[in-house]
């Protein structure tokens, strides 16, 4: 039973989380709303005043805001896409029985946790360069010319080394949900005759619908903040500039602060209305 | 009972699993294996696998070259140091949470991870402001608060749902068989929470060990991590394979091991259990 006293010492327990995280959210949130209504560049003049909604409306009509908030939808997109499709087969696969199990999920999950700034490096100069990357010398191997990964194909090569990096997630977060699978009721699907596709399609992939909404939830909020990979192979340019990457350009690389901020409230509402699905999933699963 | 299967089918899961495997692996052993090469095996048509001639000579330059010690330290203490400081700060929060829980105990909690989707990208530059005022750019404890702020919703989910499953009984029991407070928490409490605590620093570390766009935006020199030395070989006249190889095997090395230790805590504490 918990008694008045154990409560207030709960209270007190509990006081630095809670107002930590109630600074850290506020104030940055806070400062971030009031540059954005205001003409404010470092550089040039400091802070020249009051402008209402300007820079909401500038940051959207600017020519870049579209192409950023496509850049972004394809790359998050086609990364979720990639992940998903083939974590369901890796799953299923690594589900099988086989020898050395173990050996291969450590091979597959490794990518995750090679940090964002090495695998841009890796595969941009080791595997993307025109010269003396692997792929052209795959290329080369068949008769091909050389792919310019970065300059040619450049937004498909970012949702490629996105993807080798977020495969192993979903991969892992799948298998995990796969294994709990009954494995009774697939056979008694079988026994019934039904096949192995209809098996996967009325049994496997209902049983990770969750597993998946999670996924999918839990990715999009990390891809919408690719930055890494994209400042170290592009640097934005080739139009692999995402919503984020264009945020950034506007606040740190021409110091227009009160528009990047006016960005960031954009890609704040963008992030929440993510949050607000993967919010409703989480708290029903405290309910249990 | 498992149903009995056939060696061929087995043998064909187990070759294709391998191949799949060995294939989304393969970039990481590329980079291991060119560290050890010469700059001219590691750019050599045909590429060669395995038979060169295996150097230590990147290392050694690499070491020479920029201050990886340095940069290994900020890693480790970065890192570390926000580990530290989110447990300090999260073990009394989810522990009351787990163990006194309120009505609001599920808002505060839903509350927390919803900082969690606060854009970084909006919120730099105050941030950044704020650590010039405060004169801590490129400052190593700035970045261990950001870090452990960063990361804090995760420790305190995490501690939950572990501390969530100590059984109440067994407290009792304790109690039954005249234990005292200091013995409940130092010999029935502390053993059961330990794991969970453990899997949690673990899985900390990794992810402020790899964060990049806070480190690479508010360090130049003095505080930079390994993210940021490497992010110096992106230039091209650092451009050199084998010595980026070594750079990168520097750098990954340590957390690849971590992460494979971690694996299974890892689905728990980015799904908040909601995937068992």
């Amino acid at each position: 039973m918990a008694t008045q006293h154990s409560r207030s010492a709960a209270r007190i327990m509990m006081a630095p989380a809670v107002f930590l995280l109630l600074v850290w959210m506020l104030v940055p949130l806070c400062m971030t709303l009031w540059f954005s209504v205001r003409d404010y560049r470092p550089l040039r003049g400091g802070d020249n005043g009051f402008v209402g909604l300007d820079n909401f409306v500038r940051f959207v009509s600017s020519n870049s805001f579209w192409p950023s908030i496509m850049t972004t939808l394809i790359i998050v997109g086609g990364v979720l896409l990639i992940s998903i499709c083939l974590g369901v087969l890796l799953a299923i696969l690594l589900d099988q029985p086989m020898w050395g199990q173990g050996v291969v999920r450590i091979l597959v999950i490794a990518p995750f946790f090679v940090m964002p700034t090495v695998s841009a490096l890796v595969w941009k100069n080791m595997f993307m360069d025109p010269v003396n990357g692997v792929f052209s010398y795959i290329w080369r191997f068949f008769g091909a010319d050389p792919v310019v990964w970065l300059s040619e194909m450049p937004v498909f090569s970012i949702v490629m080394i996105v993807s080798w990096q977020w495969l192993p997630f979903a991969t892992l977060i799948l298998l995990t949900a796969i294994q709990s699978l009954d494995s009774e009721q697939l056979e008694a699907a079988e026994m019934d005759g039904a096949s192995p596709i209809a098996r996967f399609a009325f049994i496997t992939l209902p049983h990770l619908s969750r597993a998946i909404t999670i996924v999918i939830l839990i990715q999009t909020i990390f891809l919408l903040a690719v930055f890494a990979e994209i400042f170290v192979t592009t640097g934005g340019a080739f139009g692999t500039r995402t919503l984020t990457y264009l945020i950034y350009q506007r606040v740190l690389e021409s110091q227009n602060v009160g528009l990047g901020s006016a960005g960031g409230v954009y890609a704040i509402i963008l992030a929440n209305i993510v949050a607000i699905f993967l919010m409703r999933i989480v708290g029903k699963n405290l309910d249990k | 009972m498992a149903r009995a299967v056939t060696n061929n089918r087995k043998a064909l899961n187990t070759a294709l699993a391998w191949l799949v495997g060995l294939m989304i692996f393969f970039p990481i052993l590329w980079t291991i294996l060119t560290s050890f090469k010469t700059e001219a095996d590691a750019i050599a048509n045909p590429p060669v696998l395995f038979f060169f001639d295996w150097t230590l000579e990147n290392y050694r330059e690499v070491m020479e070259r920029s201050n990886y010690a340095r940069f290994l330290s900020n890693s480790i203490l970065i890192a570390g140091g926000s580990t530290i400081l989110g447990l300090i700060i999260a073990v009394p929060a989810a522990w009351s949470m787990a163990f006194v829980p309120s009505n609001r105990t599920k808002d505060i909690l839903l509350w927390m991870l919803s900082t969690k989707m606060l854009p970084a990208v909006g919120v730099l530059y105050p941030i950044y402001l704020l650590c010039i005022q405060l004169g801590v750019l490129d400052n190593r404890f700035a970045l261990v608060v950001i870090l452990m702020l960063i990361n804090l919703p995760i420790i305190v989910w995490m501690l939950y749902t572990y501390f969530k499953e100590i059984p109440g009984e067994i407290l009792e029991a304790a109690r039954m068989d005249g234990a005292g407070l200091k013995e409940e928490i130092l010999y029935v409490l502390t053993p059961m929470a330990v794991p969970g605590i453990a899997s949690t620093m673990l899985l900390n570390f990794i992810l402020a060990w790899n964060e990049a766009f806070w480190t690479l935006n508010l360090t130049s020199v003095d505080a930079a991590p390994l993210t940021a030395f490497i992010a110096s070989y992106s230039s091209p006249e650092g451009l050199f394979f084998a010595k980026l190889s070594a750079a990168s095997t520097m750098a990954i090395a340590p957390i690849l091991i971590l992460g494979w230790f971690s694996q299974k805590q890892l689905v728990r504490g980015l799904t908040f259990g909601a995937v068992k």
